[in-house]
């Protein structure tokens, strides 16, 4: 009823191909921008914040990145974390040799340090493939890491052996450092988040998306149909390890304000992987929808036992987060191993039909 | 100059000059070798019967080496406390088979491989609520295993075996010797490898998916176990030993998915390779812990050459 | 149909040109030790219907990924346009203008058909990536200059109302006229197909030969096919060139062949 498409003619395939040919699919998307950008800002305070909002968008951001290589080109990841802190070590460095450059300048080129990065680890993807090409991304994992560590040059030769973000200016805003309040930080992030994600669903929908598609689902038909697979796949890494490095140096630079290497470890793959995994590969949306649920679900357990009134110990807590965490990564994949948004996709197909059955 | 007479001549010149401490280094890369190989078999067999990349695997070693040393701290004598623990991996083997695999069956491969880190995290948060996070000592005594060193003098120098490092390498030889006579002789083994060969065909003449499935990862559990004893009689028990697991996927990727003689094979090498990196190239040049990256970086470059292993055999694509 | 713009310029079926298009010459390829083809001359008419027919395990396809490229002849010289060419990309045959289908369907089984469609297209679409971050601007209008020929193609071909369909839905006989848009939408000058026929009923099999005729009259496209339909094979085909264990028995016009002791023999078994 609410959902009826019947009616929405399209005249000309301009119109047929635009992002919203359904006309309350757009109406949603303004609410929940109109939430995004008007509501949470008003209403959240520093922890919803610091817990739930900022990470759920950069973790988002990073998942979006790594869907375009693994739900798109089909190239499953396990390295993620280390292009994350590829990307971010570079806004460091960029920072600190250029004290004077706009912050949203730094993270774009920090992106293409990652950029490089990921297509320098992704040239084997040319001869590997499958779950050989994953083990072989876990090598970019461990090496980044590494890297990470011995190289005292890329933390500056602090003592700590961590990079520690300094308080910069944007146009006279504080955005990162101790001194940020919450909000701007969310603010910015936000925008950022917002824009990338026009990028990628546009890119997704034009030539290159079909190219990536096309390799995932057939490699050797898209070859026979005139695609170049080195350029695909390449292309694919490119812009994935782009997202992917810009929402780590966001990681670190707008939410944790400091870094270890051991952040950027394999648990945090696995967070990115298990978000665009549970949120539907092959989706903007998802990563969203995952990202919630993945940010939202270890907080919410934290608090619930308050909420009931029990009293629990809080390591043990952890162990039963993990389970639970667990267990419901197998139990969303048996019940919708296409994720998140395929659910919300049949919802949609449901509303339309509504109140007819089929 | 001074570099390159760091990385191609001073270690060669070292280790002539300290035969001794090169036997020594070899040996304790041949022990870490047979553990990443022990691991990788339970991989392959999983593979093999199941097209299911096990991520599990490295964790079910410590889930086992941990409900070991749970079980004897709690009062359970050891020779009582190993058979319990083989059932409990049993029980978790039919627990996966009921609960994870069954539902999955027929989807993608990388929604398998998923469950399977599901699992992972879900035998990480268990262990850790039953048996407590804090790190364990492996109940070396109580088993057995002797834990005392040899000595040795070769060329006028000094080496030193430790007795649980033979043990283990006996051990792992024993086990290996043990599941290819399954494999090669019995019914059951020779019904796994056709379910390895050819899926539909093994199930077309009535082998059953779900008993296999239960014996495959019940075989793959005991591995974790024996794995586990020796692995954690050296490095104690907690998760921590997680990232042995971690070692055994570049083995895999040298020796191929499918192959039990490649994980064997492709073990002991990145066992030994890696070790003699770290000492004469890793310490010296870069800083050390080299061991982290090592062989997936030497597995990169052997596929970019032999894409498929090196025991694999040639692909030839069609359409 | 006019509207499709013919790349090789306007001609009809009755007045075809004895211009050589595609010329193989003692082409041999193996793997390992196996003989797939061996010394296999034959050459290819612009504008006619070549027939490759032979039992299975003939090299037939082996034949047709070797002009696409997909495999690499060890021996033998194959002359496309008037150029001779060595080793050579699969995805540059589709530029140069070789489309081709496949015996089992190969489909992008995520996709829709149209998105299939698109894909076949991609030779052609050229905007970078800056553009198509963009979206906005020269990208949309390059993609729906493209899609007005995919529908061109859609309308062709009958297949509207699966247009926005997951491929991995049709049936098979559908799944395999998407797979001849596709390949139409690369706008080749020689078209492979195998097998266009496999697995149909009698209907489909009548649709399918009827746009095989059509591609071939209407836009001129040089047509190689392998088939098993005898009937079809004969009905359809201009020539027809016979493998058997990968070597060349026979080629002639259809008539010839069916007649050939050495055809008959091959496909019904001697003794030998």
């Amino acid at each position: 009823m609410f959902y009826k498409t019947s009616g929405q003619f399209k005249t000309s395939y301009k119109s047929d191909q635009a992002l919203f040919p359904v006309k309350q699919d757009a109406w949603l998307l303004i609410a929940i921008l109109a939430l995004a950008y008007v509501v949470f800002p008003l209403t959240a305070n520093e922890f919803t914040f610091k817990a739930l909002l900022v990470p759920v968008l950069i973790y988002s951001l990073a998942a979006m990145g790594l869907n375009i290589l693994t739900g798109f080109a089909g190239q499953l990841s396990l390295g993620t974390a280390g292009f994350m802190g590829v990307g971010a070590y570079a806004c460091y460095k960029i920072t600190t040799i250029f004290p004077e450059m706009n912050i949203v300048v730094a993270l774009a080129l920090s992106g293409f340090f990652s950029a490089a990065v990921g297509v320098a680890f992704g040239l084997p993807s040319l001869r590997i493939k499958g779950f050989y090409l994953a083990i072989a991304t876990l090598a970019s994992q461990f090496f980044l890491v590494w890297l990470f560590e011995k190289w005292a040059w890329l933390y500056n030769y602090n003592a700590s052996g961590a990079i520690e973000v300094r308080t910069m200016d944007f146009f006279g805003l504080t955005v990162t450092g101790p001194t940020a309040t919450p909000l701007t930080q969310y603010y910015f992030v936000l925008g950022i988040v917002t824009v990338v994600t026009i990028a990628m669903i546009n890119i997704t929908r034009g030539r290159y998306g079909r190219m990536w598609k096309a390799v995932r689902d057939m490699d050797i038909a898209a070859e026979l149909v005139g695609i170049n697979l080195m350029r695909a796949k390449l292309t694919a890494f490119a812009v994935s390890s782009y997202v992917v490095g810009i929402a780590g140096a966001m990681l670190v630079f707008f939410w944790k304000g400091a870094a270890e290497p051991n952040l950027f470890d394999i648990p945090m793959s696995f967070q990115i992987l298990f978000i665009a995994i549970i949120g539907g590969l092959g989706s903007i949306l998802g990563n969203f929808l995952g990202a919630i649920l993945i940010v939202a679900l270890p907080v919410l357990l934290n608090v619930l036992p308050d909420l009931v009134g029990i009293q629990v110990h809080s390591a043990a807590m952890e162990h039963v987060n993990v389970m639970i965490v667990g267990a419901l990564i197998v139990f969303f994949l048996i019940v919708e191993p296409h994720g998140l948004a395929r659910l919300w996709g049949l919802i949609r197909e449901k509303l339309i039909i509504w109140p007819f059955p089929h | 100059m001074e570099l390159l007479y760091n990385i191609f001549v001073d270690p060669f010149i070292q280790m002539y000059e300290a035969p001794d401490f090169l036997l020594q280094v070899l040996w304790e890369g041949l022990v870490s070798g047979v553990l990443y190989a022990l691991i990788a078999l339970g991989f392959v067999l999983i593979f093999k019967s199941s097209r299911i990349f096990n991520f599990a695997q490295g964790i079910m070693v410590v889930f086992a080496a941990l409900t070991l040393v749970g079980l004897h701290e709690n009062g359970v004598p050891a020779w009582l406390a190993v058979p319990i623990t083989l059932g409990v991996m049993y029980v978790l083997a039919v627990g996966i088979e009921r609960v994870v695999l069954r539902p999955l069956v027929g989807q993608p491969d990388i929604i398998l491989f998923m469950a399977t880190i599901g699992v992972t995290l879900f035998l990480i948060g268990f262990g850790e609520f039953i048996f407590g996070g804090e790190n364990k000592v492996m109940i070396t005594e109580a088993l057995g295993i002797p834990t005392g060193a040899l000595e040795f003098e070769p060329f006028g120098g000094f080496v030193l075996i430790e007795e649980k490092d033979l043990a283990a390498v006996i051990m792992a030889v024993l086990l290996v010797i043990a599941l290819l006579a399954f494999l090669n002789r019995t019914s059951m083994g020779r019904a796994i490898r056709a379910l390895g060969d050819d899926h539909q065909a093994a199930l077309s003449v009535g082998i059953s998916l779900s008993t296999i499935w239960v014996i495959v990862w019940f075989i793959a559990g005991v591995i974790a176990l024996a794995t586990g004893i020796v692995w954690g009689a050296r490095a104690g028990v907690s998760f921590a030993l997680e990232v042995i697991a971690y070692k055994a996927l570049p083995v895999l990727m040298l020796g191929g998915l499918e192959s039990v003689s490649g994980a064997i094979i492709g073990g002991l090498l990145i066992g030994l390779l890696e070790k003699l990196f770290e000492i004469y190239w890793g310490q010296p040049l870069l800083g050390g812990n080299t061991e982290t990256w090592f062989a997936f970086i030497l597995a990169l470059f052997v596929l970019l050459f032999r894409p498929q292993g090196l025991f694999g055999e040639r692909i030839i694509e069609r359409v | 149909m006019n509207v499709l713009v013919n790349p090789t310029g306007a001609m009809n079926g009755a007045e075809k040109e004895r211009e050589v298009l595609l010329d193989l010459e003692n082409v041999s390829l193996s793997f390992g030790g196996v003989k797939a083809i061996t010394n296999i001359s034959f050459n290819v008419m612009k504008g006619e219907i070549r027939a490759i027919i032979g039992p299975n395990g003939a090299g037939k396809t082996s034949m047709l990924n070797v002009i696409n490229g997909f495999y690499q002849p060890q021996e033998g010289v194959i002359t496309f346009k008037g150029e001779k060419r060595s080793s050579m990309k699969p995805h540059l045959a589709v530029s140069q203008g070789i489309a081709r289908t496949f015996q089992n369907v190969a489909l992008f089984k995520g996709m829709s058909t149209l998105d299939n469609i698109m894909a076949g297209r991609a030779v052609h679409m050229k905007r970078n990536m800056f553009w198509q971050l963009l979206h906005y601007g020269p990208a949309r209008d390059e993609e729906i200059e493209h899609r007005k020929r995919v529908e061109e193609i859609i309308d062709f071909l009958e297949i509207q109302h699966i247009r926005r369909t997951p491929v991995g839905k049709l049936p098979y006989g559908l799944q395999k006229r998407v797979e001849l848009a596709r390949a139409l939408a690369m706008e080749p000058e020689l078209l492979l197909l195998d097998e266009p026929m496999a697995g149909m009923n009698l209907e489909e099999k009548e649709d399918m030969s009827r746009f095989i005729v059509e591609v071939n009259e209407q836009l001129g496209t040089t047509i190689a096919l392998i088939e098993h339909d005898m009937g079809v094979v004969m009905d359809l085909s201009d020539r027809v060139v016979v493998l058997d264990y990968g070597r060349k028995i026979a080629d002639d016009v259809p008539e010839k062949v069916q007649q050939n002791q050495e055809v008959i023999d091959a496909y019904l078994g001697v003794s030998h």
